[in-house]
């Protein structure tokens, strides 16, 4: 069994709680159940399922910490690792920025959509037919599919002596397909994320693959340049994900962020992007359920990051928020980015040259003084003249920063929910439209 | 462990935004417990035997089972405090079955008879329903048993055995040495990892390895609140497939006469933090670039990157199949270009070669992850593309009729697929020394230190960066400059080898966080080279204004 239930979480939590003679002591119980599937070349590679749970204890006495894990769970167990962590912490070297145990919290009921049982526990078969979906649009097409489906179902839990408790189930499903034109001269892609697995249709997300890479045979070369872009939600987010993943207070506080200032000082509360660029969290969205607590025990509540282009928020983690005197905020989890009514359709139309960008790909900081960015376009670039697709073009690396692309903001479109393909994260994003987007050189690469 | 979340666990990621993800490295145990010595051989002898019945009785005509206990230790440290201590224990089997000509995968992580053959029936029934949609069977070369085997790294001190205050005292003194230099900021951090892997076969194979790797970093940062400016300057050691004897200090293992020191096979820490403490504040004061064409000379700290994924990663013989198209990508290594036996890689100088036993590096090991012993191959030879990289279900499309041992998986609960050799550029064969060859250089850049990577899924266009970049002028190093990036095109850039350095400059870089596969899985690589010239390559400059 891999997936504990509150009452059976708390019940073997609480005892291992029973067991310790530490100033301080706290359990995490995790536990997963799923299975994937990846194919190539129209064939299945390799699939498998994994199960597994663990439980960890942390003992502290002062500063000093000592943690132990197991995954066996009989009362004889749990006591002799609770002992081992007791025993480990007296050891330990003290931690200056050690923090104590949170007590009890309020935690929001998570969105009942975070978890759909059914879609941890898929089977084989079901995994098989989704697949078999996606092969048949590639064998109709005369198309070569590569393609990854993944399930799981997991539980996490959190207990202290100090009388914290927080517990949540989530379930998850991942598909992605990339198909090629069988002479290699076209490649398109598709992905998502959700809970739920009847929201998964592999067989659209086959079909708009198969369509990009049809679309994209034949690319012609265009000069690198800066150039107005339209940046479909799963190019956009591989670079909005740095923005919002960097308003950390700490380095910003300690002057090596692209928030700290000439100086001293951060630029929270300063207007750094477009006024029409407003970027949030929300656990409890439905659109985008996640879980309602973080990692070290505390809310996650719904908070505005980004509000008419001005840093409305930083994290701090809770050492760094008792050292400035704040409430300690965790970082964003369930992010938004707001938009407008407008299709991507509707951007292109409104376009009179331009380039629609469909994918990023191999996304690494360049200078993290200024959030420079390098990366590369990839599986269907375009080129638009007029509102219309006229032509595919060849690749391009880009050197740009999100910070720079979102004063340059010319259009946002109506947000939808697309998966990072760097950080496997997902988000509400908008398609976007920038001007004098720096594309510094071409790619051969199909 | 991604990346990723190495980056996190030592506070130079994402912060707050990765606190909901627990680093996925296999959970913590105490530094005593990672001590003992394993599992006993012949208890997972018993175990693999009872998976690999358990799979037969189902119908598999050929099962692995790979039972792997993987250590991992960090000790993490900034400016004058210890920040974290990690031990962590991942210990479970992954079982793979062949039936009806598909391959089926199940892990578990509960070892009792029950669990084990429960998880052997999932891999075969999941093999089964995937043989549905198989378009063509699984072709395995064929593999001779080797009984009951063994292989170690050869280390001379286990790492795991020196006490924590030992690792935090060299961490800390780093951080007090790069802070008097003038950091502002240091992080510095030691990784251990030692895999306890068993790999058994119905080949009649039973391999029983102890592999250790180990990689001292640091990351020390210069402010300048004046102009609100900061550089950083990273450690210029390599991760190694070595024990804690790597970071003991050997004068002979210097390389000296440089701008900076540089480490062959030992590395001196603290003196290399007392370097960067102080190339922090020359990085802010340094020159910003002229863009244009310069004859740049690499380092081996730095050209060992763009070998990893201008050479190590295009001709892994999976890409090039296309088995990555949906993720990592495919390659422009062609099967035509190797076939016609004239493709014209690189220059005459280069010659690139794949080996799996290099002692020191991070891939060596005696067998690979389906059971096949290691060697050493020629991938580049006077720069015509030779060879790929392959394994057991792939070599027949190459002709090979046995596999190049390139089988890896990051862990126990992952299936194991190819992977990346070492993959080097040999040292040239006339004698030449770094200073020899930075005289004949007219207007160059000389760089030292990996930074920012990134290149395209055919791996034809890519873009490097550095710690140190160093004007070159007339034969003579100038100055300091900065806001540097390389790019180019594959083929070009090693068309335009021009020279490099012999033997006795000869070094190895290397990376823990190789990534691919889906669900992504990391690999330890190493890549090693000399300095070595390449002429004409294109100069960016990337400072921005925000």
């Amino acid at each position: 069994m891999a997936i504990f239930s509150q009452e059976e979480a708390q019940a073997l939590m609480k005892k291992a709680l029973s067991f310790s003679k530490a100033d301080e002591c706290e359990i995490n119980f995790n536990g997963s159940v799923g299975g994937n599937i990846r194919y190539a070349r129209n064939s299945v590679s390799t699939s498998g399922s994994v199960s597994q749970t663990s439980m960890v204890i942390s003992s502290a006495f002062g500063k000093k910490l000592g943690v132990v894990t197991l995954n066996e769970y009989d009362d004889k167990s749990i006591e002799s690792a609770v002992r081992r962590s007791e025993e480990l912490a007296q050891l330990a070297p003290e931690n200056p920025e050690y923090m104590p145990m949170l007590g009890p919290q309020n935690f929001a009921a998570p969105s009942p959509r975070l978890y759909d049982q059914k879609t941890g526990d898929m089977t084989p078969k079901q995994r098989t037919d989704m697949v078999a979906q996606s092969l048949q649009v590639a064998k109709d097409g005369k198309l070569t599919a590569a393609g990854f489906l993944q399930n799981q179902g997991a539980f996490s839990a959190m207990m202290n002596s100090k009388g914290l408790f927080a517990y949540n189930k989530s379930s998850d499903i991942n598909f992605s397909i990339t198909m090629r034109t069988t002479d290699g001269a076209g490649s398109g892609y598709a992905s998502r994320d959700f809970e739920d697995f009847n929201d998964m249709d592999t067989l659209k997300l086959s079909q708009i693959a198969g369509k990009k890479a049809s679309g994209s045979a034949g690319a012609k070369a265009l000069e690198p340049g800066k150039y107005t872009v339209i940046l479909e939600p799963a190019a956009g987010v591989v670079l909005l994900e740095n923005l919002y993943g960097g308003l950390d207070a700490r380095s910003a506080d300690e002057g090596r962020s692209f928030l700290s200032k000439k100086g001293g000082g951060t630029k929270l509360g300063e207007k750094l992007l477009d006024e029409r660029v407003n970027i949030y969290s929300d656990p409890q969205d439905p659109r985008m359920p996640t879980s309602t607590w973080s990692g070290e025990g505390l809310p996650q509540e719904k908070i505005s990051w980004i509000e008419k282009g001005v840093i409305k928020n930083l994290f701090y983690s809770r050492y760094w928020a008792q050292k400035k005197g704040v409430k300690p905020v965790p970082g964003p989890s369930g992010v938004i980015m707001e938009g407008g009514d407008a299709s991507l359709e509707d951007l292109i139309k409104s376009t009179e040259k331009g380039i629609l960008v469909t994918r990023l790909w191999y996304i690494r900081p360049v200078d993290p003084q200024t959030l420079l960015y390098t990366g590369l376009t990839r599986d269907g670039t375009f080129y638009i003249e007029n509102g219309q697709i006229k032509f595919p073009v060849k690749n391009f690396r880009f050197n740009e920063s999100p910070v720079i692309m979102l004063n340059n903001l010319e259009a946002l479109g109506k947000p939808e929910r697309t998966v990072s393909g760097e950080s496997f994260q997902s988000a509400l994003i908008p398609p976007m439209k920038i001007r004098d987007f720096t594309f510094s050189s071409l790619s051969d690469a199909v | 462990m991604k990346r990723k979340d190495f980056l996190y666990l030592t506070g130079m990621g994402f912060g707050g935004a990765m606190l909901s993800r627990i680093p996925v490295i296999g959970a913590p145990i105490s530094a005593e417990a990672a001590l003992h010595g394993g599992i006993d051989v012949a208890v997972k002898k018993r175990m693999a035997d009872i998976a690999l019945n358990a799979a037969r009785s189902k119908g598999a005509s050929y099962t692995d089972v790979r039972i792997g206990r993987y250590l991992r230790q960090f000790v993490v440290t900034r400016e004058n405090k210890v920040q974290n201590v990690v031990n962590t224990e991942s210990y479970g089997m992954g079982i793979r079955v062949l039936a009806n000509g598909c391959w089926g995968f199940a892990a578990t992580d509960k070892m009792d008879n029950d669990s084990i053959a429960r998880a052997a029936y999932e891999a075969v029934a999941i093999a089964k329903e995937n043989a549905r949609i198989q378009s063509e069977p699984v072709q395995l070369a064929p593999q001779k048993g080797y009984g009951e085997v063994s292989w170690k790294t050869p280390i001379e001190k286990n790492g795991f055995e020196v006490p924590i205050k030992d690792k935090v005292d060299l961490l800390l003194k780093v951080n007090d040495t790069a802070m008097k230099a003038g950091a502002n900021y240091i992080t510095s951090v030691i990784f251990l990892v030692n895999e306890q892997k068993y790999f058994a076969s119905t080949d009649g194979s039973y391999i029983d390895q102890d592999v250790h790797r180990i990689w001292p970093t640091f990351f020390a940062t210069k402010i300048d609140p004046a102009t609100g400016k900061f550089e950083t300057r990273n450690a210029l050691s390599a991760p190694r497939g070595m024990g804690y004897e790597y970071v003991i200090p050997r004068d002979s293992d210097k390389i000296k006469g440089m701008p900076t020191m540089l480490y062959r096979d030992r590395y001196d820490m603290i003196e290399d933090a007392g370097l960067a403490g102080a190339q922090g504040g020359e990085k802010l004061k340094a020159k910003s670039v002229e863009p244009g064409k310069y004859d740049l000379i690499l380092d081996p700290s730095n050209l060992w990157l763009t070998i990893h994924e201008s050479v190590g990663h295009p001709s892994e013989l999976d890409r090039v199949l296309g088995y990555e198209a949906n993720f990592a990508g495919t390659s422009f290594l062609t099967l035509d270009k190797w076939k016609s036996g004239k493709f014209n890689f690189g220059s005459k100088h280069v010659n690139i070669v794949a080996d799996k036993l290099q002692p020191g590096s991070l891939g060596a090991v005696g067998y690979d992850d389906e059971g096949v012993k290691c060697g050493k191959w020629d991938i580049i030879k006077d720069g015509i593309l030779v060879n790929y990289q392959t394994i057991r279900d792939q070599a027949h499309i190459i002709g090979l009729n046995a596999s190049q041992g390139c089988c890896f998986a990051d862990s126990w609960s992952d299936v194991q697929f190819q992977r990346m050799p070492n993959i080097s550029l040999q040292a040239g064969k006339t004698p030449l020394t770094p200073q020899e060859m930075i005289k004949n250089v007219e207007k160059g850049i000389y760089i030292i230190g990996d930074s920012s990577f990134s290149i395209d899924q055919q791996r034809y266009n890519f873009q490097f960066s550095g710690q140190l970049y160093y004007e070159v002028r007339n034969g003579k190093i100038v100055g300091m400059l900065n806001d540097v990036a390389y790019q180019s095109n594959t083929q070009e850039f090693w068309n335009s080898c021009s020279a490099i350095c012999d033997q006795r400059d000869y070094r190895l870089g290397g990376s823990f966080f190789d990534g691919k596969g889906q669900p992504e899985q990391v690999s330890a690589v190493s890549h090693g080279s000399a300095t070595t010239r390449f002429n004409g390559v294109n100069i960016i400059n990337t400072a921005r204004k925000i």
